[in-house]
């Protein structure tokens, strides 16, 4: 359990930064609220529709914040001094990314809340759709781990730049089933879609685990998949 | 009793450039070892090795029977490293940044309390425990770094230029700590302070270009040197051509304040004279003294250890 000191210290540090703190939480509520305020009487522009792709964009920027602390730790002689204490690989993933799990429960029930000061109702379980954005979270939190393990604290923003287009031109934002075509066919591939599919259909729909199933695996796959990418990123960062 | 440290043809090199070059060294449990060198010498690239932080080029080493290509996760256990740099974290106070140090060595609460009480106390820090260490000046955070180090009291510890950027005052507590340690912790301490290899160290391996060129105790590195000792010729201005002068006669030489420092088993004042001379220079004195650390160096490698 060695990763919980390093997860307590990261904890700390991302709950003594006010700044970035309240960015992380205010932004994304600040777009559910503007995007609401614009949409009028479109039914996108509901709270129900809206909610889950600003819970996604919220998460985005928490893999931003992530990436940053990792790579300027990195940068620092803290970290060198870090990997000569007994951490695995695996422990500097979990101790890095444990911190943002709170973080993303705030965001999504804050989001949520206010969402339903516009009228955002939930026909399925709601349980469910945390269930979705929970491993949402942990993929985009996992995805900031490589960036902040590979790039260094000035390339951070490219990656998360090419990261947020791959989100939005992977349907997280762009309703690719609308489009269709060639659109549709990239954007299956990629998780984002999936997710959002997912936790709409539960939110609309009322649909229950066994309805979005196959959308969930995808998610499921791409966060396993980045979070071994993750700790391998990680130690290739161990031994130079 | 097996070493502490076992080094076997150490090397590193960086593209072409070889910064370790076969080192083999024998470091005992309980012995404050000194990696004595100017600075680009291969001592910090050493210790990067045996903390598992660089991979050998070729060449291994063992930390109390860990070998650091096969198990770099155990030799960890039983180490501790205080880098040359700064290393804390800013948004944690004093306190905090100790204790993570020991959780991640697992060292239970109630030690690290006071081993943390402990140590605050020698880097003269108490007062400022609680305080977020941003707000500390570099040399309250250099301090704090240190601290940090010995906290998870370590069986193999290593100093990378330990006392770098601290004041006499602060420098002379470190040493005493230091001290207190040797007998129960390993110690290897890379310094360009001849002052402090003397002091400190047990055993002394001076360093330059990746290699070891001398090693023994303080005492045997001094007592390698000539007879003669140094020579101290005080004058009161020195010119260029005077020195190449000297130099063709006396080639270990170094100017100093006022004068030059040479290194020979046996220097003629007259033949200085000769020199001198010619350029209108005269000796005002000259005497003998006892040899340092400093002279050591000088006679091995032809260079000085502060550049």
């Amino acid at each position: 359990m060695r990763y919980a000191e390093l997860a307590k210290r990261n904890f700390k540090e991302v709950w003594r930064d006010p700044l970035s703190l309240a960015l992380t939480i205010g932004l994304p509520v600040l777009m559910l609220v503007v995007l609401q305020a614009l949409g009028g009487a479109d039914e996108f522009f509901e709270a129900t529709s809206l909610a889950p792709g600003i819970a996604l964009f919220g998460f985005v920027m928490l893999m931003f914040s992530a990436a940053m602390t990792i790579s300027r730790d990195r940068e620092s002689a803290l970290f060198s001094r870090l990997l000569t204490t007994p951490l695995r690989s695996s422990d500097f993933v979990a101790g890095y990314s444990v911190p943002y799990l709170p973080v993303a429960g705030i965001q999504a029930a804050v989001i949520f809340g206010i969402g339903v000061l516009f009228g955002l109702e939930v026909a399925g379980s709601i349980l469910l759709v945390m269930l979705v954005l929970l491993l949402v979270a942990i993929l985009f939190i996992a995805l900031g781990m490589i960036i902040g393990a590979l790039f260094t604290f000035k390339q951070v923003p490219f990656a998360y730049m090419v990261i947020l287009l791959l989100a939005i031109f992977g349907g997280a934002w762009v309703d690719i089933e609308a489009i269709g075509g060639v659109f549709k066919t990239v954007g299956d591939l990629f998780p984002f879609a999936h997710a959002l599919a997912a936790a709409r259909d539960v939110m609309l729909d009322g649909a229950g685990l066994g309805d979005i199933a196959g959308d969930l695996y995808w998610v499921l796959g791409y966060t396993v998949v980045i979070v071994g990418l993750a700790v391998l990123a990680f130690r290739h960062r161990m031994l130079e | 009793m097996s070493p502490a440290i076992q080094i076997a043809g150490l090397s590193r090199s960086f593209g072409d450039v070889v910064a370790v070059d076969g080192i083999d060294l024998s470091v005992e449990p309980g012995e404050l070892f000194s990696l004595l060198g100017p600075n680009g010498a291969g001592k910090t690239t050493t210790i990067k090795m045996l903390c598992c932080l660089l991979r050998p080029t070729s060449g291994t080493a063992t930390i109390m029977g860990h070998d650091i290509r096969e198990d770099p996760l155990a030799v960890k256990r039983m180490i501790a490293v205080s880098p040359q740099e700064t290393a804390i974290a800013e948004f944690l106070n004093a306190r905090e940044n100790l204790s993570l140090m020991a959780g991640l060595h697992g060292i239970d609460k109630v030690r690290t309390r006071e081993r943390s009480d402990e140590l605050l106390e020698i880097v003269g820090l108490t007062d400022r425990a609680d305080e977020r260490v941003k707000k500390y000046s570099g040399g309250m955070k250099r301090r704090l770094s240190i601290a940090m180090a010995l906290v998870s009291e370590p069986q193999v510890l290593f100093l990378d230029e330990p006392t770098i950027g601290l004041d006499p005052q602060s420098r002379r507590g470190m040493w005493e700590h230091i001290a207190g340690l040797k007998g129960d912790t390993t110690i290897v301490l890379t310094t360009h302070y001849l002052e402090e290899a003397d002091a400190l160290a047990d055993r002394i391996a001076v360093i330059d270009e990746g290699t070891v060129i001398a090693l023994g105790t303080p005492g045997e590195l001094k007592a390698g040197l000539s007879e003669a000792a140094v020579t101290v010729v005080e004058v009161e201005h020195m010119t260029d051509e005077a020195l190449a002068c000297l130099r063709e006669i006396y080639p270990v030489l170094r100017t100093i304040e006022g004068g030059v420092e040479i290194e020979a088993d046996d220097v003629s004042v007259y033949a200085i004279g000769d020199c001198l001379r010619p350029f209108g220079i005269e000796i005002q004195s000259a005497y003998k003294r006892k040899a340092t650390l400093d002279d050591v160096f000088l006679e091995l490698t032809g260079k000085e250890l502060r550049e």
